[in-house]
């Protein structure tokens, strides 16, 4: 789970990693009583979940709390980049005098976690990366060992940092490996990291992502999930358990195993170029799944308005086809004359010939059978372009 | 031969007693497995009867081991407790443990991982895998053991139903070994590991590499078979259409920015001479294509 900045810099607060006052508001009001309560010049910022807010218009310098107001009620309301803004942090404003740049993160290739830093932080910290790679310190940590002090030395030395702010860049590192680790987050950058007039450092502005497989210790991380952002349909298949991804095409698919869909998805499209039809969503039904399983996420296919046909692709691994094959004759059952829209299948693998019984003697008409993946993709395709 | 697994491996079950352990246990023995224990702490000395086989149950894989030679284990503990479990089985300097466990947060992954580099004498395949079969031989996870039996293809994989699939369009063929090594950010066995094992197997004629987005472990196993690997490979990725930005099931399944897109990938496997597939069936006819010479 990607978080906002203002839940980024709320939960390096609450682990020490200094952070600016800051404040979230939803309406120019509230946006008001925030800045007025700081005092000063305020920055107000679109919170959006992805990059180049700025360039956009999304971040406004305040002169006051009537300032901030107006300028909050023109970022509310904005799109950037497909991104609404529902909300704006407002934020104190501080002289600044240097930016830097700090990152922990997995790092898969190594299968363990780096820091990033540099002196040279700020925007232009990927083109740092790629121009000047010297100026990027990139250092290792071992998960069971953590930052340590000779860790956080490299670091310091790497990242050309000066001497006169070492010590408080370290502490900044400290507390933010205290923080990645308290929390399970897979990313926590500071960009930029800065050094204001009166010689503090402070984290700017932050990106974190949490692991949501770790979200059975977190309790509060619940709080977190942005609910305006979720699709509906994606919103129900949530609740049933269901992985479900809404795309924006016109074939509905279903299959078993994320491999297979994200492969079922390839060969639809393929399928599909020749019809003008895409997939219309990822839905992996995950291993073993029964016939309510497959029952509830044909359901929320077919209430999908955006599709024209299904394509239910299953290869029979620990789930059996007569359980999916009985799924797909129970879920027509409960929807009746509801269900419209027409229905390939191909099943192979465990229990597959009991499964293809079973909707051969079913026999509805919206059901049609095929032995190859290949074969029913195409089907399927031709089916939505009718 | 086959690589990791054969004919010798004594496998004990950690979380046996659990309701996914019970079953698998059963899967694994009527494939011919041979389980010799189960491992769930607090329930040592108990026997329980799994289909005929009266199995002991241990509270730790130190006494399992010492008990029963085992050389291999296979977790189906929950994620809560998968960490300890795994810390468990390097401990007892166990040769293989096989992670099936889904939903391991990546911080207890990355600590069991780096745990076992420094120990150096377990490896680790998943977490979030569906094991491996050396099919007649052993079968350790969940991977179905009727889609086909021996041959002469190696075959390694990201994803589990994409393994079943591609044995099932190759089971006139058969497998050395086929290894499903899991999606997740971290995995303790890597494409590039399977690699090395298949080109070193003389029982391994060809080999099936099966990516999907995310990551760059396709890209590094692309710049290992041109420096290591004669034997032939065919490639497939998985996640073409793949809208950016998505997650799509399998947590290490990202795409973010170029690199790590089923184009890249392909680009870079097709580099160093790797046919690469559109689909699965398209894959195997490759696959067809070089064993019928």
């Amino acid at each position: 789970m990607d978080l906002f900045e203002y839940q980024a810099r709320d939960l390096f607060e609450s682990h020490g990693v200094p952070v600016l006052a800051g404040a979230v508001a939803t309406t120019p009001d509230q946006a008001y009583e925030a800045a007025k309560s700081m005092g000063g010049k305020v920055v107000v910022k679109a919170q959006v979940k992805v990059g180049g807010r700025g360039k956009a218009g999304g971040v406004k310098l305040a002169v006051d709390a009537e300032d901030a107001k107006e300028k909050a009620a023109a970022i509310l309301g904005m799109d950037i980049k497909g991104h609404t803004v529902h909300k704006v942090m407002i934020a104190q404003a501080a002289p600044i005098v240097s930016e830097y740049y700090l990152a922990i993160l997995l790092d898969r290739a190594n299968r363990d976690f780096l820091v990033m830093a540099s002196v040279a932080g700020g925007m232009e910290i990927e083109e740092v990366a790629h121009t000047s790679p010297e100026k990027l310190a990139r250092i290792s940590i071992d998960p069971n060992f953590g930052v340590t002090a000779e860790a956080a030395a490299k670091v310091i030395a790497g990242g050309q940092f000066p001497a006169d702010i070492a010590p408080q860049v370290t502490e900044v590192l400290f507390k933010l490996w205290a923080a990645f680790v308290a929390e399970d987050a897979t990313l926590m950058e500071i960009n930029p990291l800065v050094k204001t007039e009166d010689g503090r450092i402070v984290a700017l502005d932050g990106k974190v992502t949490l692991d949501d497989n770790a979200s059975f210790r977190h309790a509060s991380h619940e709080a977190l999930i942005d609910h305006a952002a979720t699709n509906p349909l994606e919103a129900l298949a949530k609740e049933k358990d269901l992985n479900y991804v809404k795309l924006d095409g016109e074939v509905g698919v279903i299959g078993n195993g994320a491999g297979l869909v994200m492969s079922t998805l390839d060969v639809v499209a393929y399928a599909g170029e020749k019809y003008g039809v895409k997939p219309a969503n990822f839905l992996d039904i995950g291993g073993g799944a029964s016939a309510e399983v497959m029952a509830n996420g044909l359901s929320i296919i077919l209430g999908d308005t955006d599709v024209k046909s299904v394509f239910v692709n299953v290869f029979g691994g620990i789930t059996a086809c007569d359980a999916v094959a009985n799924g797909i004759v129970a879920a027509l059952a409960i929807l009746g004359d509801a269900a419209t829209k027409p229905i390939v299948v191909r099943l192979d693998g465990n229990n597959v010939l009991e499964g293809r019984r079973i909707l051969n003697e079913a026999a509805h008409p919206l059901i049609e059978q095929l032995d190859t993946m290949d074969g029913a993709a195409a089907r399927a395709a031709e089916l939505a372009a009718k | 031969m086959a690589i990791f697994i054969n004919e010798h491996s004594r496998v004990i079950v950690q979380g046996m007693t659990g309701s996914e352990g019970t079953k698998h246990t059963k899967r694994m023995l009527a494939s011919g497995t041979n389980i010799v224990g189960g491992v769930t702490p607090g329930k040592g000395g108990q026997v329980v009867d799994i289909d005929g086989h009266s199995l002991p149950v241990f509270n730790s894989v130190s006494e399992a081991v010492a008990a029963t030679s085992a050389n291999a284990s296979v977790v189906f503990v929950p994620p809560k407790f998968a960490k300890a479990a795994v810390i468990d089985a390097i401990d007892s300097a166990l040769p293989l443990v096989v992670v099936i466990t889904e939903g391991i947060p990546v911080h207890d992954a990355a600590a069991f991982y780096a745990y076992s580099v420094s120990k150096g004498t377990t490896r680790i395949i998943g977490p979030n895998c569906p094991g491996l079969i050396s099919p007649g031989k052993s079968n350790i996870g969940i991977i179905p053991s009727d889609i086909t039996g021996p041959g002469r293809i190696g075959l390694v994989s990201k994803s589990g139903t994409l393994t079943y699939q591609m044995m099932y369009e190759l089971r006139d063929f058969g497998f050395s070994t086929a290894v499903g090594i899991g999606g997740d950010p971290i995995i303790g066995t890597t494409h590039i590991d399977c690699l090395r094992a298949f080109q070193d197997d003389p029982d391994t004629d060809a080999i099936v590499m099966i990516g999907e987005i995310g990551g760059d472990a396709e890209e590094r196993a692309a710049a290992f078979i041109a420096e290591y690997v004669t034997k032939p490979v065919v490639g497939y990725v998985a996640g073409f259409t793949a809208p950016e930005g998505k997650t799509m099931g399998h947590a290490g399944a990202i795409v973010s920015g170029s690199s790590g897109t089923a184009a890249a990938k392909k680009e870079a496997l097709e580099a160093v001479g790797v046919k690469v597939g559109k689909t699965p069936s398209e894959t195997a006819e490759l696959m067809r294509r070089i064993l019928n010479g």
